[in-house]
């Protein structure tokens, strides 16, 4: 049973199929309701499930985080939704200091099953605050799990994952592919919600990317094809934890990784997966390990976000550099 | 609705204090009051006491004993075996009065103080003491007492408590034709939270859904050495209105005008009239903590017109009056803190050390791969210590 649809519409649909599955979830957010919220995501969800599980927040982001928390210490599941990456900092205590380590501070005792939804990524002509990358904050902290989905079919079924999980989950939403299609199997989930996925099998180099990045890496690997060269692509999916044995499984076959994200570089995932491959993999490398990141600036204004977020060109650029050595 | 209550039994005592930097600010010290500090009865024209000397004696005996835990805690830090502790002394008749107003479905969100309560709702005190002595987090359970897990980032209690209430209305345990059948939520925080912005968006959230959440700010004037006009121009309670909901204040070391102010809370709340503010207007006698030094900050002469205010002799006095206690009551509620303090001094060098061992399983529902291997790191490192010399 597969469909073709958009990834604005999978995750739509697997919140729905998360709210049919269990009465215990419930959503909350700023214009989530009768708006369906400003990318459309939660569309018709209030009508179908009431106002009750399909709330209007009022427009304070630690609100929503801190009563979401307290409902989950009710037994509620709630999904909130952030309404742009920029906006989630007024509620950095609550997830920080509260959500994150509920379960630690209770010696077990308590678990916080929360999903908070962040429509993150640039490259889509936003003013500022509105097209940030703010994952390595949540992935420094302890008790969280942050996880990314690239394409509609991952969208569908990462969410009702996340739904399940018994751990506080930061689901981060690609803004800029909300609208691509693709195929969506709507009988089983294809992967468990901490693995990464091989998109594309090469021998040359490894490019190690998530979330908006998986498309543009993808494109930089068939681009590299028509010059002779066989780049493998994997989708981390999982930022927190990561996949380290799906990692060091590709490096060790291609020699060489490269990192692409649209985060800035210094203290990014990037930093921390090539910490890894050289504890693991130091000797089955041929080469540094690269990062291809947003430079270490505020996010600048949109007629330049181009220039400033990586790009296809900026990768191979990155491979040949890989490649000299 | 009643939006705000004035009632008051000593509308004399209000001042304007003028503050260093010339800044008028009203000081306003009215609240409702059913036990003067002489222990005399008061009537309220809208609160009256609806228990009997019986529950009154109850209360002095929480009193006692959450004094006693307190003064021992204390005591025990001084001599090291306590990290830090939170003196709660003074502040007993606010925290076993609202105590008392508990109901069955009730829960409690408490802030770090709430020592009184946390035995009222049947906490171990040495499962509290260590935190404190760094043995544990937190390790009670919450959900059996209804006591929820203090909280030291301050104020962010009242939104869990606020998100909780949100729970008991879609659970359909408020506004039942039973009384039996509703339940709300209480949460504590202190002066100085009033000026944190969760504070304000849990007041925002609960008027907002009308949550059956009663805000109970124990204003014992000072956040560490800052007094309540660096806080609020206006008395706390006041602040109610601007978020639509009904704000009182009693006197805080008034065990009976407590239960009686926070039993009208907490029954219209469980009634889904909605969420209120109580001030309880009170004094930290003792430091915020055991690193504090109040002495740098406030008068002696402060302190001693509040300790002539003590919230345990008003009540002594009154029962005995009545003849409802008597001597041997008291040396009988005096054996059982003993044995408390016994219990509290001889278990506190019993809490098994932990071992970081003890840690790794709590972070997350099941243990990731990366911080298994980390624990076998650290736990190989640990045997490597053990080994035979070569």
């Amino acid at each position: 049973m597969t469909q073709t649809m958009t990834m604005a519409k999978a995750l739509n649909a697997g919140l729905r199929r998360a709210l049919e599955a269990d009465p215990k979830v419930l959503l909350a957010g700023e214009d989530i309701g009768k708006l369906g919220g400003v990318f459309r995501i939660t569309e018709h969800l209030q009508r179908d499930f009431g106002p009750e599980r399909v709330v209007d927040s009022p427009l304070a982001e630690s609100g929503i985080v801190g009563t979401s928390l307290g409902l989950a210490l009710r037994g509620y599941r709630p999904v909130v939704e952030i309404q742009f990456d920029g906006f989630v900092y007024p509620a950095f205590d609550q997830i920080v200091s509260q959500v994150s380590r509920m379960r630690f501070r209770s010696m077990g005792r308590l678990s916080v099953p929360m999903v908070i939804r962040i429509p993150y990524g640039g490259g889509i002509g936003a003013i500022e605050h509105h097209s940030e990358s703010p994952e390595a904050y949540f992935a420094h902290t302890p008790g969280l799990v942050v996880v990314s989905p690239s394409t509609p079919l991952d969208a569908y079924w990462m969410i009702q994952q996340a739904i399940a999980s018994d751990d506080p989950v930061i689901f981060l939403e690609p803004k800029r592919r909300y609208h691509e299609k693709g195929e969506v199997d709507l009988a089983e989930p294809p992967l468990a919600l901490d693995a990464a996925r091989v998109v594309l099998q090469g021998t040359d180099a490894t490019l190690l990317t998530y979330g908006p990045m998986v498309k543009t890496c993808v494109e930089a690997a068939i681009a590299a094809q028509a010059e002779g060269r066989s780049l493998e692509v994997v989708d981390l999916r999982s930022l927190s934890p990561l996949d380290d044995a799906a990692i060091r499984a590709s490096v060790e076959k291609t020699g060489r990784a490269i990192v692409v994200h649209e985060a800035v570089r210094s203290g990014g995932l990037g930093a921390e997966i090539a910490a890894r491959i050289q504890e693991t993999s130091f000797y089955s490398l041929e080469a540094p390990v690269l990062r291809v990141a947003a430079y270490d600036m505020p996010y600048p204004p949109s007629r330049v976000e181009m220039a400033y977020l990586p790009d296809l060109d900026r990768i191979l650029d990155a491979v040949d550099r890989s490649l000299s050595h | 609705m009643v939006v705000m209550v004035t009632t008051s039994t000593n509308p004399d005592a209000s001042e304007t204090v003028v503050t260093p930097g010339g800044t008028r600010i009203e000081r306003s010290e009215e609240f409702i009051q059913l036990l003067t500090p002489d222990g005399e009865r008061v009537d309220d024209e809208t609160f009256a006491y609806a228990h009997d000397d019986a529950t009154i004696a109850a209360n002095l005996r929480h009193m006692v004993l959450g004094r006693r835990f307190d003064t021992e805690a204390t005591a025990l830090q001084r001599k090291g075996e306590l990290g830090l502790w939170p003196p709660s002394l003074g502040q007993e008749a606010a925290q076993v009065g609202s105590g008392a107003a508990l109901g069955r479905l009730d829960e409690v969100f408490p802030s770090y103080r709430e020592h009184s309560v946390a035995l009222m709702c049947g906490v171990d005190p040495l499962d509290m003491l260590q935190t404190f002595r760094g043995t544990s987090m937190i390790d009670w359970d919450s959900r059996r007492a209804r006591f929820h897990l203090y909280s030291f980032v301050i104020g962010t209690q009242a939104l869990h408590a606020t998100g909780y209430a949100m729970g008991l209305q879609r659970d359909g345990l408020v506004g039942n034709d039973d009384p039996d059948d509703n339940g709300a939520v209480l949460v504590y925080f202190g002066d100085g939270a009033t000026s944190q912005g969760d504070v304000s968006e849990a007041l925002v959230f609960a008027a907002s859904y009308q949550a059956p959440v009663v805000f109970f700010v124990q204003n014992n004037q000072w956040a560490i050495s800052e007094p309540i006009e660096v806080q609020s121009r206006i008395p706390l309670y006041r602040r109610a209105a601007g978020f639509g909901i009904p704000g009182l204040r009693v006197d805080g070391n008034d065990v009976l005008a407590v239960q009686a102010v926070t039993e009208w809370a907490l029954d219209r709340a469980r009634r889904g009239e909605g969420p209120a503010l109580i001030e309880a207007f009170t004094y930290r006698m003792g430091a915020h903590t055991t690193s504090d030094d109040p002495t740098k900050y406030r008068r002696r002469e402060e302190e001693a017109a509040w300790r002539a205010k003590d919230p345990i002799e008003r009540v002594t006095t009154y029962l005995l009056g009545r003849g409802a206690i008597d001597q041997a009551w008291l040396d009988s509620l005096a054996e059982e803190s003993e044995a408390l303090g016994v219990r509290i001094r001889e278990g506190v060098g019993q809490l098994p050390e932990p071992r970081l061992e003890d840690f790794w399983a709590l972070t997350y529902a099941s243990l990731p791969p990366g911080l298994a291997q980390q624990r076998d790191e650290y736990l190989a490192y640990e045997a490597s210590f053990d080994e035979e010399p070569a």
